[in-house]
């Protein structure tokens, strides 16, 4: 019985920092898009440049259309969410406008109105990225969370965390790599990366051999991202590793993943 | 191909020039007074045209993409009976129809029916029978509309499916979790929304002898916040 609890206590803490480290990612992510939001200049009121604007009951294009502002009359904006604005009208009327419509409004010096909106440009120009991706790792799975600063628009650095789940042993693995993207203005772009750093393996508690091991790892991959839509890539990448182990020979693993990615 | 002409259209003023300079050819031309501008001249305007760039303004608007929530409801552990199950949910809304989630949740296993039945020793410790898992998802408002609440009111809602993949750290190991389900939103304010939540954690377990894949089904209730 104490036996078990010694194990338990040794377990518990590393379960507790892969959660950290899933909910830290997400923090930094959402700080990082509400700056971009902060970043764009203050102004609240547009008026109707259009014979009329729509308002919708709902931030979608299925939701019923229930109003309608004329020409000349303003609108303030209240929020935005993904493509779509809430609005209200002089006379207190509240709806949801969608982007299209909101650029085609005046400010209140009389010149066109335009909202922040990602484009293929700046998937290409973009200096931060973030993403999640999964998929095998020398037959386990593999679950990794990255971040990537972009030198010029062919070279990144990424920081990259893992945490490997296989049927004999989990573990966790972290490194550092450099990506080059030879062609990085096209929508599906192809790169070829080179890096290195740590991994870590612990047995499961149910095999009765092995003990936890450290052993430093480089790698080589090629891979690419393809540009979907706002802030948001696909990626899909292969990875060749080399563990040095502190055996006589190094262990190679073969690594296959798919996953999203946003940029910023 | 294009600087081909060009290469082209610049030479033929160099040419003009040239042979209009020539007094010889002068006459030939008719046109010797008004010899073409040098290419230099020609250069310099189509490099720096002298246009006011007019100053784009972007709004600063109160972007609302994110969606963080609690929940609360039931996990049905396989083999393990069903539980309490509680946790956060984060939640970034991509497109009117796509979003990306994260979940992390805690839960605690009780006793298989073999140990209640033999009143034996217990297969796992205490803290082996903690559950708790992160997941990362990707979802899709798949059936959005309104709900009516008597004549007067109107809601919006939406279903919802989400797919994704993590880990369970349960009974001493960490095990790869893939998890599906779908969901209804309930949005009572601009700003905020109820949740009810079906979903299917799977995972590969051994503990009780043979391997085998273990759905376990959760059903939540959640409140959110978009911010």
């Amino acid at each position: 019985m104490s036996e078990r609890n010694i194990t338990t206590i040794h377990s518990t803490p590393r379960s507790i920092k892969s959660l950290l480290i899933a909910v830290l990612a997400f923090v930094m992510l959402s700080t990082a898009f509400d700056e971009i939001a902060q970043a764009a200049e203050h102004y609240k009121t547009v008026s109707v440049a259009d014979p009329y604007l729509e308002m919708r009951t709902g931030p979608g294009r299925g939701y019923p259309k229930f109003y309608a502002v004329d020409r000349g009359e303003s609108v303030e904006i209240i929020k935005r969410r993904t493509d779509w604005f809430l609005v209200r009208a002089d006379n207190g009327k509240e709806g949801w406008v969608d982007r299209a419509q909101m650029e085609l409004t005046l400010q209140s010096d009389g010149s066109e109105t335009s909202f922040a909106n990602a484009t293929q440009e700046d998937f290409t120009n973009a200096r931060w990225e973030t993403g999640l991706l999964a998929g095998d790792f020398g037959g386990a799975n593999i679950v990794s969370l990255y971040g990537g600063y972009s030198l010029n628009p062919n070279v990144a650095i990424e920081v990259w965390g893992s945490q490997i789940l296989g049927n004999f042993s989990n573990g966790w693995m972290g490194s550092v790599n450099v990506v080059h993207e030879t062609w990085p203005d096209w929508r599906i772009s192809p790169f070829f990366t080179l890096g290195g750093g740590v991994i870590h393996t612990s047995p499961k508690s149910t095999i009765v051999q092995g003990q936890d091991r450290t052993d430093q790892v480089a790698h080589v991959g090629v891979g690419f991202r393809v540009y979907a839509t706002r802030r948001f890539i696909m990626r899909a990448e292969y990875k060749s590793y080399v563990v040095f182990t502190s055996r006589d020979d190094n262990e190679e693993v073969e690594e296959w993943k798919v996953g999203f990615a946003f940029f910023f | 191909m294009e600087s081909r002409f060009r290469v082209l259209f610049l030479a033929l003023p160099i040419v003009m020039f040239g042979l209009s300079g020539c007094s010889a050819t002068k006459n030939f031309f008719g046109r010797g007074d008004k010899s073409a501008p040098p290419p230099a001249e020609i250069d310099e305007q189509v490099i720096d045209p002298e246009v006011d760039r007019r100053e784009i303004k972007e709004p600063k608007i109160d972007s609302e993409n994110f969606e963080i929530g609690a929940f609360a409801g039931i996990l049905s552990i396989e083999d393990f009976g069903s539980d309490l199950v509680y946790g956060v949910r984060l939640a970034y809304h991509v497109t009117e129809g796509f979003f990306v989630e994260g979940t992390v949740g805690k839960s605690q296993a009780g006793l298989t029916s073999f140990e209640i039945l033999s009143g034996g020793a217990p297969i796992l410790s205490d803290s082996e029978r903690d559950f708790l898992y992160y997941n990362l998802n990707v979802g899709y408002n798949i059936l959005p509309g309104e709900a009516f609440i008597g004549e007067a009111r109107a809601y919006n809602t939406g279903l919802y499916i989400v797919a994704g993949l993590g880990s369970t750290r349960f009974a001493g190991d960490d095990r790869f979790t893939v998890n599906f389900g779908a969901g209804y939103r309930f949005v009572m304010t601009d700003s905020i929304a109820f949740h009810m939540d079906f979903r299917d954690h799977l995972y590969d377990i051994d503990i009780l002898g043979e391997e085998k894949t273990a759905h376990n089904l959760e059903a939540t209730l959640g409140i959110s916040l978009f911010f």
